[in-house]
């Protein structure tokens, strides 16, 4: 009779785990920052099935431990066993086998997801300017533009993004029209970059001598912060630029209109370079230089790669 | 087979007549493994304290959005050191140290099987350090690169100036990493080679096939490290371009050299760890250790799928798609045999009797965090999530719940559960619960942060940041100053026992390893008689482990 009501209680806890993690998955979504692209609504959806899994295992082991701690105390100076048990069988293949399973399910919700990101403009296209050939360990082999309603070129380089409109017209600012598709091909200049803004929760490593595009495609009209996230030497922290995703009216006005009026955009890393803030502790140490020229914008076509 | 060959080995030694209380030994060229043992743990512990430094001064630099502490190529020096001299010169070489300590003891060998390797192993270690350490003082200071030391930004070095920073980096984990490889060398011979009588592969406990699994990894996966490494240091030094992207270089192959040891050095860690959990846990609930088999053959079941996950630190460098998703599944695979490792140790400590002294606490705590170490790892292997939160702070906290919350917890564990039998004091009590709370609670302050902040686009390593991250900054520097002090006790109670705590009996624990069959500490030869094996690990059922023996207590105060 005890025996049954254990097993009754612990189909109870189970049921409750299962209540709770799934209520922690539901919340997950609220961890994150704003959804701002098609393809964060479906990292979220995929961040919150992880959650809602890893919630129930952590909870019921964890469970397992603090119950252990509080009721299975030895007297002191009791050292006989505990009890004689050394294993079972079927209890150990249960437990290889279910998280097998289990990965597996995860591996696949996540290949499911990684492929309509894919649909979507994920997959890298790769264009070398070596002549080397395509290096097989690294690129993709499909290396076909994907279609896309725009498209823009974003240069970096230490310490600063540019981003090169289709008119030719180039600023520090990056603006997207909303709900297009639209292809970034980027450039890197010196060391690897990484492009990413959390809302679009996407993020591609830039590397030089390489042309990487992305498609993206805006959902959220607003104003969000590009970083660097691949660390990028002295200035890294201060790699940022300015995202706005605007209507297309909005996005066209812009265009026509700051092309009149250039204005010059203090860059961070330079100023930073001539007037160093004032820290506790100097050390002094070497840094590359961050080229001079803060970047306007301005109509010019860049050769930076 | 096994055969005790270590007879032969008994010549070419130092002398017999050495008093064991002699403290100079510990500072002398000598092959006895438990000496060197000791030699590696304190010193690696020496330089743990210096990285827990340059952690605070980093946490004392981001309570604030602004770059005010420390100016930024100190920041990005101090990040640098702290990550390379945490993995290189504290949690490896210290597992080494704990290994070298215990594995001829848990084998019922009487040295390691060449003791002299083993020897300069261990004092290739402190000279690299220092070297490391030293680069501060150069004019334009340490590496600045990240501990990853990515190519092209690790080349960019002061023009005119030959010994920089980077180059000292790549000599000293070079240097390292040959120490790491010969003793990965001795422990694979000697566990193969040196068990008693009667030590099957299946009586060894779960530590020697942990301590197998990790060095066998060190012996694969190593070589991949060091080569390019030397590469890096000719394209920095002597103008060659394998590295350099304008150059018809390729700075990404740099990365898959690297992450082929880099990311099997995590279980490299970790594996250790495990080992340790699965001696506490069993002590200390009188348990055998449940599913004592499949915990064995999941070491290396970690050891051999860890070989093939490096990739998914790549998953954003212009990895093609096969790639992403060939790579999601093998690191998801990993979850599977560490997933078998929890689920016996949980089932251990279930329904059974427990003894809730210091290592157990540290044991326990080390074990219920690496499951949320676990879980954010599994989420990370999954290629559409890590693509948001790659590079942020998600990675910083899931890496240190694993390597802080989990293996550094453990090696505390390791330390009071050994600590009678080194050096044959007990520790004090009420001061080891102290320093578990303290770090308990001041680990998770500092770690947790990371999590939401990389959820929200923190990204790491940079030294100022938007002010919407400051709420959460401030409590994982408050935890990270908490860590700091409660490494204080810690130290406090470890001399005072070494001096003036009580004599310690051969086994304290009532544990049954073969280690705690000889004195505490051990003679130089380790047994009296060499043991001959009858029974499986872990025999808590044996009424000879249940009762305790007044005699043994008397022994213990001669």
């Amino acid at each position: 009779m005890s025996r049954f009501l254990e097993y009754l209680l612990i189909a109870g806890y189970i049921a409750v785990l299962l209540v709770v993690s799934h209520w922690i998955g539901q919340q997950a979504y609220s961890w994150m920052p704003p959804e701002a692209t098609a393809e964060a609504q479906k990292v979220d959806s995929l961040f919150s099935f992880l959650t809602s899994i890893g919630a129930f295992i952590i909870l019921g082991l964890v469970g397992m431990m603090v119950y252990s701690v509080l009721f299975f105390r030895a007297p002191k100076n009791d050292y006989s066993e505990g009890h004689p048990s050394r294993g079972d069988i079927k209890l150990e293949f249960l437990w290889t086998a279910a998280p097998t399973l289990l990965v597996l399910w995860l591996a696949f919700q996540g290949f499911n997801i990684y492929q309509q990101l894919n649909i979507l403009g994920l997959q890298q296209v790769v264009h070398l300017h070596t002549p080397l050939e395509e290096p097989v360990y690294a690129a993709s082999s499909d290396d076909k533009p994907k279609g896309a309603a725009e498209t823009i070129d974003v240069f970096v380089k230490q310490w600063d993004w540019s981003f090169r409109y289709p008119n030719n017209f180039t600023s520090n600012e990056l603006h997207l029209p909303v709900n297009r598709r639209t292809r970034l091909n980027m450039h890197a200049k010196d060391v690897l970059h990484s492009f990413y803004v959390p809302e679009f929760r996407l993020q591609q490593y830039i590397v030089p001598g390489r042309d990487i595009d992305l498609v993206v495609t805006p959902t959220r009209t607003g104003q969000y912060k590009l970083k660097d996230a691949l660390f990028s030497g002295t200035y890294f922290a201060l790699m940022d630029a300015d995202v706005h995703i605007e209507s297309l009216e909005q996005y066209n006005q812009w265009l026509s209109q700051t092309q009149h009026q250039p204005t010059t955009i203090k860059n961070q890393a330079v100023a930073e370079y001539t007037q160093p803030p004032k820290t506790f502790f100097k050390s002094g140490w070497y840094t590359v230089a961050p080229e001079q020229r803060a970047i306007a914008n301005e109509r010019k076509v860049m050769n930076d790669t | 087979m096994t055969h005790d060959s270590s007879e032969n080995i008994t010549e070419d030694r130092e002398p017999q007549n050495e008093s064991e209380n002699n403290w100079r030994r510990y500072f002398s060229f000598s092959t006895d493994h438990k000496v060197i043992g000791v030699q590696y743990m304190v010193t690696t512990f020496i330089f743990f304290l210096i990285g827990g430094l340059l952690a605070m001064l980093i946490r004392a630099e981001l309570i604030t959005p602004q770059s005010n502490v420390l100016d930024r190529p100190l920041y990005n020096g101090l990040f640098t050191l702290h990550g390379t001299i945490m993995i290189f010169l504290w949690i490896i070489p210290f597992n080494a140290g704990i290994s070298n300590y215990l594995v001829p003891l848990m084998l019922g060998a009487r040295d390691m099987a060449f003791p002299l390797l083993n020897a300069i192993s261990f004092w290739i270690l402190p000279p690299s350090g220092i070297l490391l350490i030293s680069s501060f003082l150069l004019p334009n200071g340490t590496a600045q690169s990240g501990w990853w030391s990515y190519p092209p930004i690790s080349l960019q070095i002061p023009p005119g100036q030959p010994i920089n920073g980077e180059f000292i980096w790549i000599v000293s984990i070079v240097l390292i990493g040959i120490s790491s490889i010969m003793g990965a060398v001795n422990f694979v011979t000697t566990i193969f080679w040196m068990r008693a009588p009667g030590m099957t592969f299946f009586r060894m406990p779960v530590f020697v096939w942990s301590v197998l699994s990790a060095q066998l990894l060190q012996l694969i996966n190593l070589p991949s490290l060091t080569g390019a490494l030397i590469l890096l240091l000719f394209d920095l030094s002597f103008g060659t371009q394998f590295f350099k992207p304008l150059e018809n270089g390729d700075p990404i192959i740099y990365q898959h050299l690297f992450w082929f040891y880099s990311h099997p050095a995590v279980y490299i860690m970790a594996l250790p760890a495990f080992g340790i959990f699965a001696e506490v846990l069993p002590a200390f609930s009188r348990n055998p250790l449940f599913g004592y088999r499949s915990l064995a053959v999941a070491s290396l079941g970690i050891a051999v799928v860890s070989i093939f996950v490096w990739v998914h630190h790549m998953f954003t460098s212009a990895t093609p798609s096969w790639m992403r998703i060939l790579f999601m599944f093998t690191s998801m695979l990993v979850a599977v045999p560490t997933g078998v490792k929890a689920f016996g140790w949980t089932a251990t400590v279930w329904k059974s009797k427990l003894h809730l002294e210091t290592p157990m606490l540290f044991a326990m705590g080390g074990a219920a965090m690496f499951l949320l170490g676990g879980v954010t790892g599994v989420m990370l292997a999954a290629v559409p999530f890590d693509i948001h939160v790659h590079n942020t702070y998600f990675v910083v906290g899931h890496f240190h719940y694993i390597v802080f919350n989990t293996i550094t917890m453990a090696i505390f564990a390791a330390i009071y559960y050994w600590f009678p039998k080194i050096t044959g004091r007990m520790y004090a009590e009420g001061w080891g619960k102290v320093h578990f709370w303290l770090t308990f609670i001041g680990a998770n302050l500092t770690f947790f942060p990371m999590l939401p902040l990389g959820l929200q686009g923190m990204v790491r390593r940079i030294s100022s940041y938007d002010p919407r991250y400051q709420g959460w900054n401030v409590i994982a520097s408050l935890g990270g100053f908490l860590l700091g002090v409660s490494i204080l006790p810690f130290i406090a109670n470890m001399i005072g026992s070494l001096l003036y705590g009580q004599r310690a009996v051969n086994n304290p624990w009532h544990a049954t390893g073969l280690e705690w069959q000889t004195t505490s500490p051990p003679p130089r030869d380790n047994f009296e008689e060499i043991p001959v094996v009858k029974r499986p690990p872990y025999d808590y059922g044996d009424p000879k482990y249940s009762v305790i023996e007044p005699s043994d207590y008397h022994q213990g105060e001669k």
